[in-house]
Order: C-alpha cells, then structure tokens, then sequence
C-alpha cells in the first residue's frame, strides 16, 4: 500500500481509487453538553485487534449518514500491520493502526473515546495508561473476568479524573445515528430492524449486554425508538451504574422515557430510587429487575453474571421491582408485560404532546458482506484453488478423509500417512511397509555423494537447516538420485514391450546406453549388496506378484554374466518393485499407475528419504562445529587463457582452451 | 465466574502461608518476624462416592502423623462450606483422636440435612483443639464493596456473635492503598472495646491479615472465632483461626493462582512430598486452587458431562437440574435470556414444576447444540409423565452474531430422537429465538415438528424474548402471529 491517492487517469480503475480518504477536522468542535457521552461526530480509538467490530461500527456509522468514520484508528500493541483495510459503504478506507497508546493519541486530538478489547488480562494496564490522557472522556471495556480488584481500582481512577467507564464485561452501547460501540446491536439487519439508523425517545440502561438487543426490539416495537442505550456489564463493579447514566437521560432534552433493566444482585437499583425520590430525576423510567426466580428456589443458583447473585434481601429482584414500584417506577408485574407498560407511558406521552413523532425516515440500505452472504447459502463463487487431500477446517484434521485420530487409533504409520496424501487412499499394509522401507533404505549414503556434499559445504558455510538442506536435495535430478526414474522407466518399457531380457540388454548396448538401475561400485554377485537382498526378500514374500523384479533379476543374469559387477542395484530393485506395487496391489487402475510414475513419485520417494540423511548431515556438521570450507588450489586445475593484448574488455575475442 | 467460595482449609493454608509473606501496605506496630509460620496442623479428609471409610482414615493416619500425638485432642467437622456448623451438630470439639475418627466415620458418605438443604458429608477438616479463655475470642470480617473493604472486628467472637452488623466496629479501607489508615486509626476504629494492651499485637495481625486479604484477592473473609494469645511481653502474639469462611476472586487466577497454590503445596502443608498418585505436573508450586459447589449441590452425572464440555471449549455451556421430576423444562440460548425464561416460569406459578436452569451461547458448534440438547431431552424423557404432559421452552434472545440456523440443527436432531419420547410424554414445545439468520432456523424447526408430528409452536422476534411463557402455562393469548416461513 503506498498510501498516496494515484489520480484517475483516462477511466482506468485501480484498486486504490475505491478507497476513501478522511481528513482530520479542519478546526475543533465546540465541545458538547455535560450530559452528552457521544455525538454524531464522537470520534474514537479501537484498541485491539477486531476488524469485525470496528467493521460494524463503520457500517453503523454509515447507515446513520455520518459524514466520517466513528473510529479514528486501531491500538493494537502486537504491532506488525500499519493500516487496516475497511469498507466504508461499497467502497474501502483505510485505518491506521498504532503500535503506541502515545502516537495513537498524539495523531488525533479529536478522540475522546476508547473501546477497550484488551483481554482481562491485559485490559487493567492498558485501561490505566489510557486514563493518562487528558483527551479521553470514556472508555468501554469488553472484557469479561476482569479481577473485581482491578476493575474496582479503574473506576476509582476514572472517577478522580472524570472518565465514564462503561464496562467491564459488557457488549456496550449505542446511540442511534450517532456512535455505536463494537458489537452493540449485533449485525446489521437487527440494527435496521430495530430503527437504530435514527434516534427516537426512550434511553435504557440496563446490567446485560445480551438483553440490550431485545430492549432495542422492544423499544422499536412500541415506541418512537431508542434515543441512547448503554449496558454496564454484569459484573460485580461496573465502571459506571444505572444512576450515572440515568441522569444523564435526566439531563438530555431529547430523551423522554427513561427504561431501566436490572438484575438479582448488588444495591445500584436503590441509588436511581433515591435520586427519584429526592427529585433529581423526574423523567418517567420504566423499570424491571430479572432473576426474581432466585427467590423462589429452593437451591442457590449462580446465574450467568458474576454480580447476579443476592447477597441479602435487599439484592433480591423482588425487592427491587417492589421497592421501584413504590417510588413511581412504572413496573409491569412480569417482564412480558414490559412492552405494554412502555407503549402506555409512551401513548400517555404522545397524547400530552410531549412527544411528536417524527416522519420515518428511509431505511437505510447496506451492502451485506460477503462472507456472511456465502452462510447464508444466497451467492456462489468459484474457488481459484482446489484441495483434495487435506482439510484443517473441521473438528479434526483430515487426511484423505481420515481423521487425525483414527491416523493414530490405527496406527497406520507413516507409510500410511503417505499413501492417504500422495495417492488419497489406503493401501495394504505390505504396500506402507514397502514404503517405510524405502524410506529407509534412501536415507543416507555416506558423506560423498553430491547431496550430502553440498549440504555439508552450505552448513559449513554457516547456512540455516533449510538452506543446508535445500541445496542438498537440490542435486538431486537424473544423475543424482534419477536413477529410480530411469530404471523404472527402461525396465517397464521393455517388459510391456515383450523384450526377452537378453534382447533388451542387446538393445540397450546396440543403443550406447547404459542399463539405468544396472552395476556397482564394489558389490557383485558374489558379494550382494545387502539391501538388494531385503527388499527382493520383502517383495517375494509379500507381494501378490513382482513380474517386473522377476524381469530385472532375468536382465541381470544376463548382465552379471558379462561383468560381475553389473548387478541390479538398490535404485534399480526399488524402482522396479515400486512398479510391481503399483501394478499389482489393486489400489490402482492401470491408467492411475502410469499417471502416478509420470509425476515422478518415484523422484519423491528418494527426496523424502534422503532429506533424512541430508538433514544428519548438517546436525552432524553443526555438532561438529566445522568451520567455512575451502576447497584446496592444489585440488584444482587452473587453466586459464591468456588474454591478447589490446582489446577492449569484453571484446578480448574467443577464449580457447586447450588441454 | 468471580467470587467463589474455598474450602476451610485451603483458605486457612493460605492464611498461614502467606501472612508472615504478603507485603503490609503500611508498616505495623511490630517488626516484621523473623520466621515463616511453621506449617499448618490440617488434616483435609476427603470421600468421595463409594470410598472405603476406614481406608481412607488409615491413610489419613499415615500422611498427618500429628494425629497420632499421645494425649492431642481434636476438632472435627465437615468443609463443605456449610454456615453455623456449631448449630447444626456438626462440629465435635476436644476429642481425641480415636474419638474424632469414629465421629467423622459416623458421618462420612451418610446424606445430611442442614437446615432446609439436604446433602451428602464428603470432606472433613480435622485440626488440633486450641484451648483458649473466652476473652481472647474475636470475630474479624472482611469483606469487599465498590468504594473499598469493610473491615468488622468485634472483640466478643465465638458461635453466638450474634448481629455482626450491629455490633461490630467497622472500618472501610479505600480502594487506593495510598490511603491506607494510620495504626492509631485501626485502633481507634476497631480496637475500642479492647484492652490497650493488644492494641498492637491485634493491629499487627489485623493489616497482615489484610494484606494477604489484597495479595490473594479475596473477596470475603470471616475468622469465627478469631483467637489471639498475646505472650508475656505482647510483643508478639500466637493466632489461631479456629473457622474460616473465604471467597476468592476466581477471575484474579492469572495474578494470585501462584499463590493460592503455594500456599497448599505438600511442603508449605508439612507433607512428604510423595511423587503424586496421577504423576501430573501442575502449572505452579502447586495444586490448582478447587472452588467446590455448595452444599447439597453435587453434581448429577449429567450436569457434571455439561460443565466439562464447557470448560473444554469456548462456548458457554450451562446446566443445573433444579427438579428432576419437574414438568417445565427449558433449552434457552444466551445468559440473560435463561433468567428471563426461570422468572417467567416462576411467576406464572411453576418454580416448583420448573426442572432445569441453564443457557448455551457464545455460538457453540451443531455438535455441541446437539448434545446439549440430548442431555436435556434425555432427563426430560426421565421425569415421570404426567397427565396434563411437559412443557419444553427452547427459547432466546435475538442473538448478536451466532447464527441461529447452525446451532438450531443441533436442536432439531436431537428433537428427530427424542421424537417419539415426547410424543408419549405429552410434551409441549414452545420455541422463539432472533437473530442472524432466525428465519430459516425457525423454518426448518418448524417443519422439523410438523414433519415429526410434535405439538410445537414457533414465534420469532416480534414475540417478547419470553412473550410464550404465559401464552404455555397461563393459557394467556396474543394477536402476534406464530412465525411462517
């Protein structure tokens, strides 16, 4: 992202034109009313990583017609990202994201507001830094199980410096067309069916964060709507209580009823009574206290909150909605008379004129996401990759359909591992063993040959394991390695052929070519190589039938007769018996067989195997702490032309070289 | 969770352990001692279902050899975090040993009536008896507020305190420490009907106590009686706890469990520290802190399966059988939601027809919708008919991003099970639920119940979160419509 707006030259769309850009305000606002937490222009800090909140805050903020995102930029200490990609309507902007509290708040004065997804771990800390900054008027904290100890000692802290807190363990709130905390208010279509795009009357405050959205529901379905709504968490201490809030309701001209839902447990209830009995609240609340089953119980029951519990009479729902009843309260006997009760006070009020509801405005649109579109089952896409063997996105991982555990359970080794991933399915168990012993048998081969050698010299060369390794195994090809391949191929060839082994080494000889598969070093027939010994061995036994390593073994005869060393060697029984397995163990169609020795299997069998050894090797060298290696001068020959004198560099004529 | 309950002894192995440890906020009368409490006499018995009684006992006999002490005699008494054991009959006081043994045997794995609640004697607390005169009984409480900690101190403790509210000095320590008081103040607050002589032996222990009270976070701490015995010079003083009721702050685990679990390792209990039967290795010097349910509470098999799922996954997972053989039965989604549904059972007249309390949210899994539902259904198919049948609430509020079509397909196989159990049981269904994708959930809930032939009716968000409470058990009407697709 290189964060400058390229201009659109002649109709030619990039992908930063659909991005939308805000700047800071041009001058400060004159600040709001006492009584007002936030406005149509509150701007605030998100601090944790939750692109799906702060994705519904910038839809809310949208539908609600601001004219600039609530939400100014991300805190997210892990750091690493710089801007986070958002969708402002159908077209994107870009949120910075800061690493630092301190450069956070530095970069926009305008933000008075913080909602807090610190885990509770974290959240006390991050909270009480917040706190030093003068510009911060409130903060909500997500967070649940913050330690009552820390969550006491915030809001002591706030209360000196004047900070509303909403919160801990809370969802948070919202204020209808003008801000919207993280989650409050769930998805957009709740929002929409709830009227929350535009203000209306009636400010609830209520203990849950869960009931919130049902008071939502139930204000939109019998009034002219919510004007402001706050949960204060169901927590034993919440930052603020119901009376913070409710006189600030008291205080805001445009709220009319005042709805207030509290809980079994803990005495704040009674603060609102006595600021209604005392006269500093006049508005009418329409109140209900849930848990009044607890009084009815025989058992003592914890119910979901951590503050729900009553720890005398006086805590007891019962209590509560009979003590608010007496004060004036509008109390509906149960909850589910709640709606009736709110619609009468709010038909009483209408009739008075105190209210006038105002023409609806029309409902606002947005665009639904894409992933959530995709749930639903409404749109399809075609997918740009395509995975047949693995899938991590259940329960467990599969392997072919496999499930990890059953890997285990069955204990199917690694051999079976491979035949679920390389070829998705089982194969017999001879055929994993036969497998396994390849794997085996390929591990290592000693230090000298070219992969160990240039694994060994990139380790010395103070390489990682990757790079050690890697260019080990990169020599690996039709000279080093290859000769599964070729043997495979020339035995198969001539076997499907019909070539009798005597014809097929006269043709090969005719052809100047060399038996790939064929000859040793120092093994011969009288001095087997023993690994030739235990895989004939293993195949004879256990294969239902082994044609093409018949084959072979013929085709040496013939061979050994000629030189004693030129006997079928490990790569060349591997690389037949590998054939045989494939032919013949009934897991394959003859089609899939061949397709499979085309890929080059046989090459990946010898890289799995190998990469073991190449793998002991640079263990082996860093264990041995070698230093860099050079290679000796007088190991090489040096034979260089002599330049003619005159010519320009690079114009010096033919190099030759002779020898 | 939050405040929660400890056993006695672990909340009096804390005491010892971290009383000479925890840094005092402000300094006391008396210089600091010089040693660590030596560890605590408890000998913590435990018998769980179909435990061998008297295997148990000689086990309890090898790992506190102190019980066996020629001569020592002994309190008694259940820690199931049961109140005024005194007045119950459960507490035998100055008995020796063979005397305690056949008391506590008497009672182990019996079931026991404490006042109104009835409950099964699994753990016992065996401790030595401290004679003491009557005047070095006090009472000390401590317990948390939003503006602080009360301190209540009374200097007539013992079982018949009485009205502590009453009676007792109070002293409210505020939530900044700065503010900490002065000794003078605790004195003069707490310590006025004391003899001066005391004052600073009781001052000292009262701000160790309190500084183990903000160090471990409880959150309430009663020492019933508090026994303080001053030595000659009242330079020091020798304190016993003789009982002990605490919570701690279950929250604060990631800043205390350190030390909760120190507190109670073998070595600071004075145990030979055996290589532990399960060979497990614990996260801290030692075990986890346990928060044990009440009394009376234990945990049915299918309670204890439910909260185990919910331990093991993200999602909130709740189950607590009020009445086995109730009639009402509900299958509620989300927290709040599962309060409104027991007030509303309760206040159409069913608290005692009510059989379970519980919720799940915080989007579980089909699967484990599935389960929990099954769990339901199957004590539901359990409770014994009745003629006017069951009724099954499976309700919720409108849910803020769970999406109710994935976990109702959970409900609904379980429904297809259960089919025809609630046929034959007669059972009523009563479903409303919102939120993200409602209506194809309520769909297909609905055409599971015609498809199965269930006597079910389906209301969305236009119905109150707990709107069909009434409308099943009061036989009350409404003109909101039943959802349709």
């Amino acid at each position: 992202m290189n964060g400058v707006s390229t201009p659109n030259n002649k109709g030619g769309l990039s992908a930063n034109d659909n991005i939308t850009r805000f700047s800071a305000p041009s001058r400060p606002l004159s600040p709001p009313a006492a009584h007002t937490l936030f406005h149509p222009k509150t701007r605030c800090l998100v601090y944790g990583l939750q692109p799906r909140a702060v994705q519904g805050m910038l839809d809310f903020d949208f539908i609600c017609q601001r004219k600039t995102p609530s939400v100014a930029g991300i805190i997210y200490t892990f750091g690493g990202q710089f801007v986070s990609k958002m969708y402002w309507g159908t077209k994107e902007t870009l949120l910075p994201v800061y690493q630092s509290t301190e450069k956070a708040m530095a970069q926009h004065s305008d933000v008075d507001t913080i909602v807090n997804f610190a885990s509770s771990r974290s959240v006390y800390q991050s909270t009480m830094e917040l706190m030093q900054y003068p510009q911060i008027k409130c903060i909500a904290i997500i967070a649940e199980g913050v330690p009552e100890r820390r969550a006491r000692e915030i809001l002591h802290v706030a209360q000196k410096k004047g900070v509303t807190i909403i919160g801990p363990a809370t969802v948070g709130g919202i204020k209808p067309g003008a801000f919207k905390i993280g989650n409050t208010g769930g998805m957009m279509d709740n929002i929409v069916a709830s009227k929350l795009y535009r203000p209306g009357s009636v400010s609830y405050v209520s203990k849950s964060g869960g009931m919130s959205n049902e008071l939502n529901n139930i204000i939109a379905n019998t009034t002219n709507g919510v004007l402001e709504g706050i949960a204060i968490g169901g927590d034993r201490y919440p930052g603020t209580s119901f009376i913070d809030h409710i006189l600030r309701y008291q205080a805001d001209p445009d709220c009319k009823i005042i709805v207030l839902l509290g809980e079994v447990g803990g005495v704040e209830e009674y603060r609102v009574i006595e600021a209604v009995k005392s006269g500093q609240v006049t508005k009418p609340i329409v109140a209900w206290a849930i848990g009044t089953v607890a009084a009815m119980l025989k058992t003592e029951v914890q119910f979901g909150h951590a503050g729900s519990f009553a720890n005398s009479q006086l805590e007891t729902a019962t209590a509560k909605n009979a003590h608010m009843r007496a004060a004036g309260f509008h109390v509906p006997d149960t909850f589910e008379d709640m709606p009736r009760t709110l619609a009468k006070v709010y038909n009483d009020l209408v009739q008075a004129g105190t209210i006038k509801p105002a023409a609806e405005p029309p409902v606002p649109k947005i665009p639904m996401d894409y992933a959530w579109a995709q749930e639903l089952g409404l749109i399809r896409k075609p997918a740009a990759f395509i995975s047949t063997i693995s899938d991590d996105r259940g329960q467990e991982l599969l392997y072919a359909g496999m499930p990890i555990s059953a890997v285990f359970e069955e204990k199917i080794g690694i051999g079976g591992v491979m035949s679920l991933l390389w070829f998705r399915r089982r194969l017999p168990d001879y055929a994993t063993k036969f497998l396994e012993m390849v794997l085996m048998l390929t591990a290592d081969h000693g230090p000298a040959v070219s992969g160990a050698m240039n694994t060994i010299i990139t380790t010395r060369a103070g390489k990682d394991l990757i790079s050690s390794l890697v260019s080990g195994l990169l020599t690996i090809g039709s000279r080093f390695g290859g000769a599964l391949d070729g043997a495979a191929e020339e035995f198969t060839k001539a076997y499907d052929k019909g070539l009798s082994p005597r014809d097929f080494v006269d043709t090969m000889r005719r052809e100047n070519k060399l038996i790939p598969g064929i000859g040793h070093r120092i093994k011969s027939r009288n001095n087997p190589d023993q690994r030739v010994v235990l895989v004939t061995n293993y195949v004879r036994d256990n294969f239902p039938s082994h044609e093409l390593l018949d084959y072979a073994l013929a085709v040496e005869t013939v061979t050994t007769s000629k030189k004693d060393n030129l006997i079928l060697n490990v790569d060349g029984c591997i690389a037949v018996c590998f054939v045989d397995l494939m032919r013949n163990c009934g897991a394959f169609s003859p089609e899939e067989a061949e397709d499979y020795m085309k890929m080059g299997v046989l090459n990946g069998l010898f890289v799995l195997g190998r990469s073991i050894g190449l793998i002991a090797h640079f263990l082996d060298q860093k264990r041995l702490r070698t230093g860099l290696y050079r290679h000796p001068w007088d190991d090489i020959t040096y034979l260089l032309p002599s330049i003619q004198q005159g010519n320009a560099p690079g114009a010096e004529g033919r190099v030759e070289v002779s020898v | 969770m939050s405040a929660k309950s400890i056993l006695e002894a672990d909340g009096k192995a804390i005491l010892n352990y971290h009383l000479t440890r925890a840094p005092v906020i402000k300094p006391t009368p008396l210089p600091p001692s010089k040693t660590h409490n030596p560890p605590p006499k408890l000998a913590s018995l435990y018998f769980p279902a179909g435990a061998d009684v008297k295997g148990v006992l000689d086990q309890a006999e090898a790992t506190y050899p102190w019980l066996l002490a020629p001569g020592a005699k002994f309190v008694a008494k259940p820690d199931q975090l049961i109140k005024r054991r005194g007045k119950s009959g459960l507490l035998a006081l100055n008995k020796t040993w063979p005397e305690a043994r056949a008391w506590v045997e008497a009672r182990a794995g019996k079931p026991q009536k404490v006042e109104t609640v009835e409950g099964i004697l699994r753990h016992f607390l065996v401790e030595p008896f401290v004679p003491h005169s009557q005047d070095t009984e006090y009472y000390i409480n401590i317990n948390s507020v939003r503006e602080g900690d009360w301190i209540l101190f009374t200097h007539e403790g013992g079982v018949d305190v009485g009205d502590v509210d009453e009676k007792a000095e109070k002293l409210l320590i505020p939530v900044d420490l700065s503010e900490y008081p002065s000794n003078e103040e605790i004195a003069s607050t707490l310590l006025k009907k004391v003899p001066k002589g005391v004052h600073n032996v009781l001052v000292d222990f009262i701000s160790r106590l309190y500084a183990v009270y903000v160090d471990c976070q409880f959150t309430y701490l009663e020492i019933n009686p508090l026994v303080v015995i001053p030595n000659a010079d009242q330079t020091s003083a020798e304190v016993h706890f003789l009982d002990l009721a605490a919570k701690l702050d279950q929250t604060a685990e990631f800043e205390c469990g350190a030390k909760w679990a120190i507190a109670r390792s073998a070595q600071a209990l004075g145990l030979p520290v055996a290589p532990s039967k399960e060979g497990k290795t614990h996260i801290d010097a030692g075990p986890p802190m346990e928060f044990p349910a009440p009394f009376g509470r234990e945990l049915s098999p299918e309670e204890a399966k439910i909260a185990e799922m919910d331990a093991k996954t993200g999602a909130s997972l709740k189950l607590t059988i009020l009445n086995p053989n109730g009639r009402v039965w509900t299958l509620v989604a989300g927290g709040g939601a599962s309060v409104v549904y027991a007030d509303a059972i309760a206040s159409a007249g069913f608290a005692d027809q009510l059989a379970n309390y519980g919720e799940y949210s915080g989007a579980p899994t089909e699967q484990q919708t599935y389960d929990y539902a099954t769990t339901v259904l199957n004590l539901l198919s359990r409770a014994p008919m009745h003629p006017d049948g069951k009724v099954l609430f499976i309700g919720g509020g409108i849910a803020n991003f769970t999406n109710v079509a994935s976990t109702f397909k959970g409900v609904i196989r379980a429904l297809e099970q259960a089919a025809p159990v609630l046929k034959e049981h007669n059972v009523q269904i009563w479903v409303r639920r919102a939120g993200p994708n409602y209506q194809e959930g309520l769909r297909n809930i609905k055409a599971a119940g015609q498809k199965l032939g269930l006597n079910m009716h389906v209301y969305g968000p236009d119905m109150h979160v707990s709107g069909i409470v009434p409308l099943a058990l009061k036989g009350a009407t409404t003109d909101i419509p039943e959802f349709s697709a």
